[in-house]
Order: C-alpha cells, then sequence, then structure tokens
C-alpha cells in the first residue's frame, strides 16, 4: 500500500480541511480533558479528605459510597447517563450543553479515582503531623489546610500524574456522545476518506503528544514543589 | 418515578437480549485476562532479562500501547486485522467485531498487565533467585518453579482489581459495534422504545457486578495478607 499524507489537505466538504478539522478536534479533546481535570481534582480531593476525617462517620460513609458507585460502572455508561438519563429526570439539565455532560461525566468517574488516591495520600502521613497540628491548637480545618493536605498532594503527585493522563486518553470515549474530539474525527474522517491509516496515526500521534505533555507538566510541578529532605513515598525506594 | 418506567424490563427481554451480550462481555473479559497474563508475563520477562535486543521492543510495545486511549486500539485493530484472518474463525466475517475484540483487547492489556507482572517479579528479593542458582537450576526453571509463583502470587489482588477494570472496558467495544451487555440493553431499550431506562438498568448491572468482584477481591486480599 502507498502513503496519502495530501488527505489532510483536501477538503471535507464544508470549506475547512482535514487538518483543520483535526486540529478543531484536538483542542476540544484538550477542552474536554481540562475542564474535566477541574472538576475531577476539586471533587476527588474533597471526597478523598472526607474519608480520612476522624470524628465524622457519616461523611466517610458518604464520600465511601461516592468513591464505590462512580468507580464500579463503565465510563461510557456513566457518559450515556449523564447525556440521556439525567436531563430526562431532572428537566433542568435539558438546557445544559452536552459538552458539559460530558465533562461532568468524565470529572465525576476521575473524581471517584483521585479520592481514592488522595485518601492513601493522607493516610501514608505518619500519625504524629496530624497530632503535631492538634497540639498546635489547630482546629480539624486548619490541620487539614497547613498541615496534612500540603504533604499527602507532594505523596500523590506520582499517581495523580498517570491518573491525569488517563483522564486525557479517557477523554476518547466522548465520541460516544458525538462531541467532536479526536477519536470522533478519527472514525468520521476515516469513512469520509477511507485513509484510514494516515487518519488513524495523526491522531495517535496527536494522543501520545499530549499524554507526554501532561507527564512533563507535571514533572516540572514535581521538582518545583519538592520540599528538600523528604523523600516522597516510593520516590527513592531501598532494593533489597 | 421520575418519568422513567422500568416495567417492560421482564425474564423474557432479559434473556433475548441481555444474556447474549453478557456472555460475550464475560467471554471477552476471561479470554483477555488470560491471553493478557500470558503475553504480559513474556514482555515482563523480556523487559527484565538484561539483553537489549529483547528488552527495547517489549518496552516500547508497553509503553506505547500504554500511551494510546483504548478506543484508539480498538478502531486501529478493526481497521488493521485482515479479512482472511476471520475466514478462519467460525462465523467468520458475521463475527468481525467480536472477534476483532478479543485480539485487541488481549493485545491491549498484555501492556498493563506486563507491568503488574514486572513489578510483581522485582518485588522477589534477589536471595531467591540466588538460591534458586545455588540448587543448579537453568534460568527457566529458576522462573517457573521459583519467581514466577511467588510473583504471581504476590500480584494476584491487583490482577484481579485488573480484571474488574478489564471487564468495564469490554463496553467500549460499542466503537465498532460488537454484541456486548451493554449493547443488549441498549437494543432492548431501542425496540421497547425505553433507551433511558436502558442506560440505567445496565449501571445498575455492571454496578452490581463490579461491586460484588472488586469486595471479593477485598477479602481476598485479607485473606492472603493473614497466610504471609
Amino acid at each position: 500500500m502507498t502513503w496519502d499524507w495530501q488527505v489532510f489537505l483536501s477538503d471535507d466538504g464544508s470549506g475547512r480541511t482535514y487538518l483543520q478539522w483535526m486540529m478543531d478536534a484536538w483542542s476540544w479533546t484538550l477542552a474536554v480533558a481540562g475542564c474535566s481535570w477541574v472538576v475531577a481534582v476539586s471533587l476527588g480531593g474533597i471526597m478523598g479528605t472526607l474519608r480520612t476525617l476522624p470524628n465524622s462517620p457519616w461523611l466517610v460513609r458518604l464520600a465511601n459510597f461516592w468513591v464505590e458507585l462512580f468507580r464500579n460502572i463503565p465510563l461510557l455508561v456513566q457518559i450515556f447517563l449523564w447525556y440521556f438519563v439525567v436531563p430526562k429526570v431532572i428537566p433542568v439539565f435539558q438546557q445544559v450543553p452536552g459538552f458539559v455532560l460530558v465533562v461532568f461525566a468524565l470529572g465525576f468517574f476521575t473524581s471517584a479515582r483521585i479520592a481514592e488516591q488522595v485518601r492513601a495520600g493522607v493516610q501514608a502521613l505518619p500519625k504524629g503531623q496530624r497530632y503535631a497540628g492538634m497540639a498546635l491548637g489547630f482546629t480539624t480545618a486548619q490541620t487539614y489546610r497547613y498541615v496534612i493536605l500540603p504533604m499527602a498532594f507532594r505523596i500523590i503527585l506520582p499517581p495523580l500524574t498517570s491518573e491525569s493522563m488517563n483522564l486525557l486518553k479517557n477523554s476518547s470515549v466522548a465520541f460516544a456522545v458525538s462531541i467532536a474530539e479526536l477519536t470522533m474525527f478519527a472514525m468520521q474522517a476515516q469513512e469520509e476518506t477511507s485513509r484510514g491509516i494516515e487518519v488513524y496515526l495523526a491522531v495517535t500521534i496527536l494522543y501520545a503528544i499530549s499524554a507526554f505533555a501532561v507527564n512533563r507538566v507535571f514533572g516540572f510541578i514535581e521538582t518545583k514543589v519538592r520540599i528538600p529532605g523528604f523523600i516522597v513515598a516510593g520516590g527513592t525506594g531501598g532494593g533489597h | 418515578m421520575l418519568g422513567l418506567d422500568l416495567t417492560f424490563f421482564n425474564w423474557d427481554v432479559l434473556s433475548k437480549f441481555v444474556l447474549g451480550g453478557l456472555r460475550f462481555s464475560v467471554q471477552l473479559t476471561v479470554v483477555a485476562t488470560l491471553g493478557g497474563i500470558l503475553l504480559g508475563t513474556v514482555l515482563a520477562l523480556m523487559r527484565l532479562s538484561g539483553n537489549k535486543v529483547l528488552a527495547l521492543p517489549a518496552t516500547i510495545y508497553v509503553n506505547g500501547m500504554r500511551s494510546i486511549p483504548l478506543v484508539m486500539v480498538i478502531l486501529w485493530f478493526f481497521l488493521l486485522v485482515p479479512s482472511w484472518v476471520y475466514g478462519y474463525l467460525p462465523g467468520g466475517m458475521n463475527n468481525r467485531a467480536e472477534y476483532s475484540a478479543y485480539i485487541t483487547f488481549i493485545a491491549f492489556e498484555a501492556a498493563y498487565f506486563s507491568e503488574i507482572m514486572r513489578a510483581g517479579i522485582q518485588s522477589i528479593p534477589r536471595g531467591q533467585v540466588f538460591a534458586g542458582q545455588a540448587l543448579g537450576m537453568t534460568y527457566a526453571q529458576n522462573m517457573r518453579l521459583v519467581v514466577l509463583p511467588q510473583a504471581f502470587r504476590n500480584m494476584l489482588p491487583v490482577l484481579l482489581t485488573q480484571t474488574i477494570i478489564l471487564f468495564q472496558d469490554t463496553s467500549l467495544v460499542y466503537a465498532i459495534g460488537a454484541y456486548d451487555m451493554l449493547k443488549g440493553f441498549t437494543t432492548a431499550g431501542k425496540i421497547y422504545g425505553r433507551p433511558e431506562e436502558a442506560y440505567l438498568l445496565a449501571a445498575v448491572v455492571y454496578f452490581v457486578i463490579c461491586y460484588g468482584l472488586s469486595w471479593s477481591v477485598k477479602r481476598l486480599q485479607a485473606k492472603i495478607a493473614i497466610v504471609r
């Protein structure tokens, strides 16, 4: 077979080239992933923190339920639930654009995973840190704000990095409700041009570049916020 | 209730539309888990072999697979696997999407299972390998009799958790139209004019299955922890 990369310069029937369409699709992918990331990290941070509260069993239960609920239903099904079922049950959501619904779906789904990491990060801290906060007369909120969460955040940066890359890859599932992102572009352009290999290859490379960029950004943050002398769990493991 | 009507869903609908799809989802999960662990273990051994000719391709394969969305991998295999391959399989081209899904999930999950197995193998103290060598075992014997059984056992909870994720991911065969459990529900929903209810029921069934499985894995983990 022969390559035909000129396909990207041909018109897609609406006055723009396939290349332009692909770049638009890429920005949709980044927009979906970026907005979902904000939702996921905020909710995941809150839920993960709630799960570690010392004297609030009901809040812990609520947060545990949250995590189990959003972790045990496939992402595709959750996207369908947000896109089709929620607007039917709660009429207000009929005004909400599809993009936002997908962002909710992806954000809530990922928040459960991040909550799990936050919980693990908080519990990985020595108990003495909490006691130190109490000894200084901090309230629970202050202890979390000034002592526990800043350290836990640093501990979970490596798993948070891979979860953010997962989020980016998972944004591809948005094709199922016709969000004009990269996977949707790949499927439609493949059908229209029959140059599937070229189209898929370009899209795959864009996903790989995006994932790598996420990885580098987090690597940068990790070095920026590193506390000298504090060795992150698993950072420098001592073999056998 | 809430403008939803779940009454259309009864045993007939379940057995007619959903059970066949559920069977495919489970089969795909089992085959991809077994195939993925097998291929993944080979990939892990290649990466840990210390031989660059073996390690490099395995590393590229694993990292490459892990940086692409599963949906794209599904589309790739559906596009690339030549049609004569399906000719050798029962049902042939009629089951093209289903067969393509088997191949895709084995190839894709192998990359993830290989990372788990690699961590498992690396968690075995070097003294175990030395002990095997002291007994005069070859590399293959050492791996088969000493290292891999322990690595596998240490990693069992993680492998099972990955299997649960894999089961959820099988729903993505939606992209190529294979008939899995989700498709069973959506088909029933379309025919009875109740698509929203069908999605809701699908979510409930997935939740019950996955929650039950992850609960069992937690139990198993506690059990293994006591033994060790």
